[in-house]
Parts: C-alpha cells; sequence; structure tokens
C-alpha cells in the first residue's frame, strides 16, 4: 500500500491562446508547471486532475532527485493509494499566481520587462479553473476522469463541475467550503496585514531591493498553520510541554508549540512569495459561486452533470463538517447526484493531507466506481 | 411475494427514491438498475456507505436521529424507511419526517406481536431472540420496538394515511395465515403511507 510514484521531474508547457480574467485584464503566452504520475490510457479516460489548495504547488507526490521530502499529497497518490497511479494518470500544475514556477508575481512581464510583482492581477477560482481547461486542451485530454482537491483545492473541482459540465465526470470536493466565512476572512485579513507592513515588503517590489518580507511570511503562515490543526491535535502534540524543564522568564520560544511555529514559520517564509500570498488569500475571500445566483447555491449548482463526493472531518474548524454539508445540502436541493463522508480525523483542517483509512477507502472507491 | 418484490411492486419505474437507513444499499441497487429510478441513499456507518459509493450509489453520511430538515418536502417520489425506525430516538417525528420529504413512503417494521415473539417471553420469561430480533436485549439497536396495532394506532394519531400494507412470514414471504391475522403470524409488516 506504501509503494511511491518514485523520482519524479516537474514538466513545463506554455498554454495557447488568451486567458480573459474576472477582474477584466487579460494574460498570454501562460507558463504552466505540473507533474504527472502514472500512464494516460489509449482512449485518454484515466487522467485525473489534481487542485492544490493556499500554499501548495504542483510536487503532489513522489521525490525529486536527491531530495527525501515527498510530494505534498504523497500520503494519497500512488501505486495502490487511494488515487491509484497504477489506474490512473494524474495530473497537478502549479496555478498561475503561484511561486513554484507557473506565471505569477515573481514572473517576468513582457510587456514591460520587468517582473510583475504587486502588478500582477487578482486571479479568482474561476480564472484558475479556466486556466485549467486550456491545460487540459494542450495535454489532449477532452475529459477528466475526476477532479479532485483539498480546501481551496476542493472548491476548484466544485467550480470545475460547474463550469465545465462536459469534461469531468467527478468532482472530488475535500474539507471544503461554499464560500469563506467572515471569521476565515479576518484569518486571512491578519496574514494579509502582517505581510503589507513589513519593512521589507516595499510595496509589493521587494525582488528589486534583494530584501523580503520574511518576519511577514513568517507571521502569516504561523497564524494560518494555526487554523490548520484542530485544539486536540495540537494538545496531544504539543499540550503545555516546554523545551527545557523550567521556566526561564523570557520571551523567547519556551512552549515546544511555539518553537513549532516559528519553524514553521521560518520554513515557508524561505520558500515561499509574499505577492503570491497576498494573492491566493485574496482568491479565497473571492470565492463565492453563489454570488452570481442571489446567494441561491441551489440554482449556481443547476449546471452540474459530474458525480461529486464532498468529504469533510470531525475536527476540522477552518471548514467544519457544516460548511461541507452546505454545499451537499444545495447539490440535493439542485437533483444533482452526490454523496457525502463525515470522516471522524483528529488532525484538523490537515486531515485531508492524512490517509486515513475510511477516508482513503471512500476515496477510492468512489473514483473506481 | 417477499418484502424487495414488494417495494419493486410498490415503485413505479423513473420515480426519485431516497431510502433512509439504506445499509450496503442493496434495494436501491436493485430499484436503480431494475427500475430506472434515481437514487439516493442515507447512511451512518461507515462500511455501508462505502459499499454503496462502490456499487456507484448516492450516500449521505448523515444520522437520521439529527434531524432531516436538509431534504425538502415532497421532494422525492419514494421515500422507503427499510427496518430503521425502531432504531430511532424519535421515531414518531421520523414518520412525520418520512412523511413530508416523499410523495408516498414504504415502512417496514419488526413485529413485537409476532406469536414466536410472544411465546419466547412468555415461557422462556426473557426479552426475545429470534430470526428478526437476532440479539440480545442488551446489545441491541432496537430502542423502540412495537406491534403492528401499535405502529397502525401511531400512524391513525399522526394523521397518516395507509394506502396499502403487506405482511411476510419470518422467512420473508407472504402467507396466508399472515394475512388472515397478521399481528399474530407476520413476522415483518410493509406499509405503504402518504401524509
Amino acid at each position: 500500500m506504501n509503494e511511491s510514484v518514485g523520482i519524479v521531474e516537474p514538466k513545463k508547457l506554455t498554454l495557447q491562446g488568451k486567458l480573459d480574467l474576472e477582474c477584466g485584464q487579460s494574460l498570454t503566452d501562460i507558463e504552466i508547471v505540473y507533474e504527472t504520475y502514472g500512464n494516460l490510457n489509449q482512449d485518454s479516460s484515466n487522467a485525473i486532475l489534481i487542485c492544490h489548495a493556499l500554499s501548495g504547488n504542483h510536487h503532489a507526490a513522489g521525490v525529486y532527485e536527491g531530495e527525501k521530502r515527498p510530494g505534498w499529497w504523497d500520503s494519497l497518490i500512488g501505486p495502490g493509494k487511494a488515487i491509484d497511479t497504477n489506474k490512473f494518470y494524474v495530473v497537478c500544475p502549479n496555478n498561475i499566481g503561484g511561486c513554484h514556477g507557473s506565471l505569477g508575481p515573481s514572473s517576468i512581464n513582457k510587456e514591460t520587462g520587468d517582473y510583475f510583482g504587486p502588478d500582477f492581477p487578482i486571479i479568482t477560482v474561476k480564472d484558475w479553473v479556466r486556466s485549467q481547461s486550456l491545460l487540459s486542451d494542450s495535454l489532449g485530454i477532452e475529459k477528466w476522469h475526476a477532479v479532485v482537491g483539498g480546501s481551496l483545492g476542493g472548491m476548484q473541482a466544485l467550480e470545475w463541475s460547474r463550469l465545465f459540465p462536459d469534461k469531468i465526470k467527478k468532482a472530488g470536493i475535500i474539507a471544503a467550503a461554499p464560500k469563506l466565512s467572515a471569521q476565515n476572512i479576518a484569518f486571512n485579513e491578519v496574514a494579509r496585514q502582517a505581510i503589507l507592513n513589513d519593512p521589507d515588503f516595499a510595496a509589493g517590489r521587494y525582488l528589486d531591493t534583494g530584501q523580503s518580507p520574511k518576519q511577514g511570511l513568517k507571521l502569516a503562515r504561523m497564524v494560518g498553520h494555526i487554523t490548520y490543526l484542530s485544539e486536540e491535535a495540537m494538545k496531544s502534540k504539543f499540550g503545555r510541554d516546554l523545551k527545557e524543564e523550567k521556566l526561564n522568564f523570557v520571551y523567547d520560544a519556551e512552549f515546544e508549540i511555539e518553537s513549532y511555529l516559528r519553524y514553521q514559520g521560518d520554513v515557508f517564509s524561505e520558500n515561499f512569495d509574499a505577492n503570491t500570498y497576498l494573492l491566493m488569500t485574496k482568491l479565497l475571500d473571492y470565492f463565492d459561486p453563489a454570488v452570481d445566483h442571489q446567494g441561491d447555491l441551489a440554482r449556481a449548482f443547476e449546471t452540474i452533470e459530474a458525480q461529486l463526493l464532498v468529504v469533510s472531518f470531525t475536527t476540522d474548524w477552518r471548514f467544519a463538517p457544516e460548511r461541507s454539508r452546505e454545499i451537499v445540502n444545495a447539490l440535493i436541493a439542485a437533483k444533482k447526484r452526490v454523496s457525502y463522508l463525515e470522516i471522524d480525523s483528529p488532525h484538523g483542517h490537515d486531515s485531508f493531507l492524512f490517509a486515513d483509512e475510511d477516508y482513503t477507502k471512500g476515496l477510492s472507491s468512489f473514483l473506481e466506481n | 411475494m417477499d418484502t424487495i418484490e414488494v417495494i419493486k411492486k410498490w415503485v413505479e419505474r423513473n420515480s426519485e427514491v431516497l431510502d433512509l437507513g439504506c445499509g450496503d444499499g442493496e434495494i436501491l441497487k436493485i430499484l436503480s438498475r431494475e427500475s430506472e429510478s434515481t437514487v439516493m441513499g442515507v447512511e451512518i456507518n461507515q462500511e455501508d456507505i462505502n459499499s454503496c459509493i462502490k456499487s456507484g450509489l448516492n450516500v449521505i453520511q448523515q444520522n437520521i436521529d439529527e434531524g432531516l430538515e436538509n431534504f425538502g418536502d415532497k421532494s422525492f417520489d419514494v421515500v422507503i424507511m427499510s427496518q430503521t425506525i425502531q432504531v430511532l430516538k424519535e421515531p414518531k417525528k421520523a414518520l412525520m419526517e418520512v412523511t413530508r420529504i416523499g410523495k408516498e413512503s414504504i415502512v417496514t417494521i419488526p413485529n413485537f406481536g409476532f406469536l414466536s415473539t410472544r411465546l419466547s417471553l412468555l415461557f422462556s420469561g426473557k426479552m426475545p431472540v429470534t430470526g428478526s430480533l437476532p440479539k440480545n436485549w442488551h446489545e441491541t439497536d432496537n430502542i423502540h420496538l412495537c406491534t403492528i396495532k401499535d405502529f397502525e394506532i401511531l400512524c391513525n394519531e399522526s394523521s397518516i394515511n395507509i394506502i396499502e400494507k403487506r405482511f411476510f412470514n419470518s422467512s420473508g414471504n407472504e402467507s396466508l395465515l399472515a394475512k388472515i391475522s397478521p399481528n399474530l403470524f407476520a413476522a415483518t409488516a410493509m406499509y405503504k403511507i402518504s401524509q
């Protein structure tokens, strides 16, 4: 069961045509970096698109030559795993606006010769899905067997089923919500303020100064990370454990949870772009498929033809089970083909990354039925 | 006829069917395959849900005791509740909900008035363990058992209309005895009801 797809290499292509964005601007010559696992069958009917979440990228499974750390969804993608690469051809792109090789704020704007930085247009989930549809055209995939994603990735899978009913057979919508709550937006705003107020942010043109708003990104990640874990998970992993045996009456990291969060923030700030983080939190805030339908989600779902699986996790408080049930209930009201799983898992929002047996069995049954 | 044959007869072709407590989806599979019905199940047991998903059925993981408000009024042609009402906390409320959601509903109950159940209690002095009630009192999920008489009284009190009823013996088939004196000779009763 625990086999890996092994050594992988990212691929790159330039999307054909122009992408008109929701904000009114458009992008051309869009470079997309992506990875694939498994083999495409003769009639191209076994392709699964994986959509990444807020801070994700195209490296979903396997390892890079000479590295140890596997892709972010390696627990679920591989031979014999929930998304079985013996059966399926799995494609995972880095979305536009990202910072791992696809067109984004750190790319050069061909019109100005300078990098985009803060001038990169604000992208929406719809824009992402449209760019992924252009990618399917480039790859010769007329219809995805499934589009699957967790969190913001689940929102893309949902949007896929709405926007391209002819190009998708199934959608796996995991740990998602039909739109962000005020609390969700509030957390994103704290993250953005941390970045925007870092003196090294330099109004987004930090690549010119050679500095980077690492402190701001670190704080943004720390606050985000808290929302990914459940209280239970934090309690059992760290509790009130101290790094040393006694309190030292100083402001250094004394509790294990403090040093864990600082470490996570540091690693993230070394590897992620601040403009991308701002962009992706905004994109989350804007997501609301019902907005064009007077807030009526069931009406927003009218175009859906795909078979859908919605999965939530009991300890997820970022996108709690109630939020997934909003999606499910609107799908029921719209008379769509939907199944819903509520998985008992201790890992909070991050549960979608763990290979819990009930979850992986449900997902593989859905993909293979 | 057995219970499944009666259900197949009662559900018209191309109906929209909701099965509350659908188990591994046995009934839904048959209805979707043979009656070309559009089906959905509600179930709480993870293994059963997986079986349903494997069979390509739409199934919602939900605890019926926590409410069914997410299903609209008369949103299904038929709502089935088979051998489920006796495990629920509020059978009366469930019955009202079933008839609210379905234009018609099919409810199946184990009959506690069945002769072998009565004899078992009479002679052993212990809670009956029979073919349709196979578990000990402390292990069973059944918390609201009733007789055919009880069930019909509840329907009457709740202004629920019994359209049709069928009675089955302990081997699950209709029989003359069960028809003549159901409360004594039927192990299982099946009702087609509406609001």
